[in-house]
């Protein structure tokens, strides 16, 4: 019976700890939520997605140059990583003990581990410093390659989980080895792989270092790939860092839109996720 | 009574495990051949190394020789895709494809190596499933999830996705050890019919099972092959002991 009591004591304190600690994680996430909100939502409107942003002194203008360029910048990283990652993934997969793929894997560990500030110098080195210019173009570079170990390694995980009863069924049936890799194993995968996608996307979408001296940034619509880029979370930077009211509350707003917009790509990661799970 | 399959002096190697220690073994033509023996004595091994099945593991070693028709399937221009589509495998769990619909799983073969011609498909599919018996129960769903089929439906799709691509050979791992009795039985006439037109090696662990389908049995053990001979005398007067301690249940 002393046993008993001694034992629902201790079941007590462990939720307690347990409890305390799900508070603790969740606690910044809804005040930042907060915050955000009720600093940025009342300076969202049309123009926000719609105009340049305003000369200081006046107030009004929007990011819209800013979100378009993030999208153009993104998508350029994903061509970059993507590809990248899934391919690398597939050689680790399939070639599981050679020498080279050991080697492949440790690479992407270590290049997952850089601080994204490194990324971005090294982007400058090879493109910005050869190209005599800030460009949209290394901006993407630095992005992608933040993607790729994040894309290689969920790939990799998600192709392991394929049965080994399924490549073989295929290649049973005389259907040759680079053809059951991608029609069979990578198909089976291909969910877990557009949730690891997504959520590498979502995780670079709000990079800033990586873009300070590649992207750089640019008051107004920018064509070109090869001139400075305006970028959604380097508007926020260097609005916020201004001394100016009218940019802070831009630079609010555009922290709101940013954050929605990496949670609505969570969700989307999460729904295919689940989806895969079901089936 | 012609053999089509002739294995020499086989030795299948896996790092430092020695799986398959020097077996000679012929297989009659559109006769069935069982694989006895306990669990680990490499029946599996064996069966896989007839379509080069090991080729997919890097530490597997295989030595001597598999001669199918006149062709050393070991040889060095031999092709194991090619091979492959001659010597066709069922496995132990059944194993349709879960993203196709039933129609796709027959033609499977010819989809994924991208040589279906799309005027024949339907009549590939048709026949294929007529040919194990499994038409009658699908026609009015081929275009549903093979899933959705009982175990031994299944069982029956993935025969009929082999004999799709027009094997001479057909290997069979433990093909009916997840089915239920009724499901074994129908799998078990389903071999009996095909034997006219096929090939067929089955490994079973399963002893009345292999008195009961096949017309050769082969005794194996520890990596060795014991005896082998018809299935009635291996199982009424075998010559070794050891054969008659295992088909009596004294060990194994």
């Amino acid at each position: 019976m002393n046993g008993m009591v001694a034992r629902s004591l201790k079941n007590g304190v462990m939720m307690l700890l347990m409890g305390t600690a799900t508070l603790l994680v969740l606690t910044p996430l809804v005040l930042i939520f907060v915050h955000i909100v009720r600093e940025g939502a009342g300076s969202i409107n049309l123009d926000f997605f719609t105009n340049i942003p305003n000369p200081p002194g006046e107030s009004g203008g929007g990011m819209a140059n800013g979100l378009v360029g993030s999208a153009v910048i993104l998508f350029m990283a994903s061509l970059i990583g993507i590809p990248t990652g899934i391919f690398g993934a597939l050689y680790l997969s399939e070639y599981e003990g050679h020498r080279l793929a050991q080697v492949i894997r440790f690479s992407a560990d270590v290049l997952a581990g850089v601080p994204s500030i490194i990324t971005g110098l090294v982007a400058y080195t090879l493109i910005v410093v050869p190209m005599h210019g800030f460009s949209a173009v290394a901006g993407a570079v630095a992005l992608g390659l933040i993607i790729i170990p994040i894309v290689l390694r969920t790939t990799e995980e998600q192709l392991k989980m394929v049965p080994g009863t399924l490549r073989e069924a295929s290649l049973a049936l005389g259907v040759p080895f680079w053809r059951t890799t991608l029609q069979v194993t990578l198909r089976s995968a291909l969910k877990g792989i557009i949730t690891g996608i997504l959520l590498s996307i979502a995780r670079v979408a709000g990079e800033t270092a990586p873009l300070l001296f590649t992207a750089l940034g640019n008051q107004f619509w920018s064509s070109k790939l090869t001139e400075p880029m305006a970028a959604l979370p380097l508007q926020i930077f260097n609005f916020a860092i201004s001394p100016y009211e009218d940019w802070h509350r831009l630079a609010w707003a555009g922290a709101l839109v940013l954050v929605v917009i990496m949670f609505g790509i969570s969700l989307v990661a999460r729904f295919f996720g689940r989806e895969r799970s079901m089936g | 009574m012609t053999n089509k399959i002739t294995i020499e002096n086989l030795n299948v190697y896996f790092s430092a495990t020695h799986a398959i220690k020097n077996v000679s073994l012929d297989v009659p033509q559109n006769r069935v051949t069982a694989i006895i023996g306990p669990s680990g004595c490499g029946k599996s091994t064996l069966l896989r190394s007839i379509n080069r099945m090991h080729d997919m593991i890097p530490s597997a070693r295989v030595t001597g020789s598999i001669i199918l028709d006149d062709t050393d399937i070991y040889g060095r221009s031999s092709n194991p895709v090619l091979i492959r589509r001659r010597v066709g495998m069922v496995f132990q769990k059944p194993n349709p494809f879960p993203a196709m619909s039933i129609h796709d799983n027959v033609i499977a073969g010819y989809k994924l190596s991208g040589r279906l011609n799309r005027g024949d498909a339907d009549e590939i599919v048709e026949s294929s499933l007529k040919r194990v018996a499994l038409w009658d129960e699908v026609k009015d769903r081929l275009k549903t999830s093979a899933m959705n089929l009982s175990g031994g439906q299944q069982q029956r799709l993935c025969i009929a996705r082999t004999i799709a691509v027009k094997p001479d050979v057909i290997l069979m791992d433990e093909p009916a050890s997840a089915l239920d009795p009724l499901s074994t039985l129908k799998i078990e006439e389903l071999i009996e019919e095909l034997k006219d037109k096929y090939t067929i090696v089955i490994v079973t662990h399963n002893m009345q099972q292999a008195a009961r389908v096949s017309d050769i049995t082969a005794f194996f053990y520890l990596g060795e092959l014991i005896e082998t001979g018809g299935t009635r005398k291996m199982f009424t007067n075998p010559e070794k002991k050891q054969t008659e301690d295992y088909i009596t249940g004294r060990f194994g």
